[in-house]
């Protein structure tokens, strides 16, 4: 009788202990098929895949620095758009789902719709990257890093005096890796465009 | 023989002479253009110039000369959508940014009327300012400063 108990016990245990095994694998799997299929949507591959990218930004992407360059180190499209961070990335990944709702009704399926809303899609991504000091360009540009002696006569000012004054990348290093929606800057009559505030906010410590 | 039948015949025989008397490539000689290659060859392969690295305002050589650009101006969007020059070049930017401001001769338009801004026939600063490249003179000259910039 008491052999039995035992028995049982012991049948309950190796369960208990081969269901965690079991879990603690599923786990390795899940974790890893989550993150993987996380990296596939975080290739340049994956985002061209749309016309709506390859056809607008990535062509005038492919003649900026960032794609071709000396040295061939590039920046692709989720070194700029999608934080490194677990928890900004998550945040990030699960903000996209609206952009596949775009995809889905077209809100930017031909050039002349995303020429349109180019004027706020910029300044969406202005947005974020002042939010987060630029964190994306700083992710290999450290400015703690610079060798101003090396720099040409105008960057040596202007990071000096920008960064010694807590301005940010994204303040002045707009239109880099794409072109710029247009921008008021008096010339001629009154085009409208991006107002010089948000093209050139002042610096915090000016204000 | 009529005259004019006459005079058509004497221009031949005078046409035929001076094909003649001209040795075949002379033609071709007279006109050689300095890119080192015949109109109808190929493209010459760019020099592979690059662009000169920032550098102080360079003088001018002759008193109209439109300033030269005295910085490199790669990627530098001029577009419908926005003029990169103007981003620091402008009235309103020059004094954050150090840069030399727009000439006052920029600011008319074509009859002569005076602007409060720069007139959008100037929007395309590439058009007479131009950045340098360290490619050297394709022929050797004696060009000189004017006289009252030396």
């Amino acid at each position: 009788m008491s052999d039995n108990n035992k028995t049982l016990m012991q049948k309950i245990r190796g369960a208990g202990w081969s269901a965690i095994a079991i879990l603690f694998a599923a786990g390795i799997v899940f974790w890893g098929g989550f993150n993987w299929a996380l990296e596939m949507t975080n290739r340049e591959k994956f985002c061209i895949s749309c016309h709506e990218m390859e056809e607008n930004v990535f062509k005038e992407y492919r003649n900026t620095i960032h794609y071709q360059n000396r040295t061939g180190v590039r920046a692709t499209c989720p070194d700029c758009h999608v934080p490194k961070e677990w928890v900004p990335k998550m945040i990030r990944k699960i903000q996209a789902s609206k952009e596949v709702y775009g995809k889905i009704v077209g809100s930017i399926s031909t050039p002349e719709k995303f020429q349109a809303e180019r004027i706020r899609l910029a300044q969406n991504e202005w947005r974020r990257m002042k939010a987060n000091n630029s964190q994306e360009c700083r992710n290999c540009h450290n400015y703690e890093y610079f060798d101003y002696s090396v720099q040409g006569r105008r960057s040596n000012q202007m990071h000096q005096t920008g960064l010694a004054a807590g301005q940010t990348c994204i303040d002045c290093h707009k239109g880099i890796a794409h072109q710029l929606p247009p921008i008021a800057q008096d010339i001629g009559a009154d085009h409208g465009g991006v107002v010089p505030e948000v093209m050139h906010p002042q610096p915090p410590k000016a204000q | 023989m009529k005259k004019p039948t006459r005079k058509l015949v004497l221009a031949f025989v005078a046409a035929l002479g001076l094909a003649a008397a001209l040795p075949p490539s002379a033609s071709a000689q007279a006109v050689k253009s300095i890119r080192g290659a015949d109109v109808s060859a190929p493209e010459v392969a760019p020099g592979g110039f690059k662009p000169i690295p920032d550098q102080a305002p360079i003088q001018r050589d002759y008193v109209q000369q439109p300033p030269l650009i005295p910085h490199k101006v790669e990627g530098y969007e001029v577009s419908k959508n926005f003029n990169k020059c103007m981003d620091c070049h402008a009235w309103s930017r020059y004094k954050e940014t150090g840069a030399t401001k727009v000439s006052l001769t920029h600011f008319k338009d074509r009859d002569g009327g005076e602007l409060s801004n720069v007139s959008p026939r100037r929007y395309f600063c590439m058009q007479c300012h131009v950045p340098q490249t360290d490619a050297k003179p394709l022929v050797g000259n004696q060009f000189q400063r004017a006289e009252g910039l030396r």
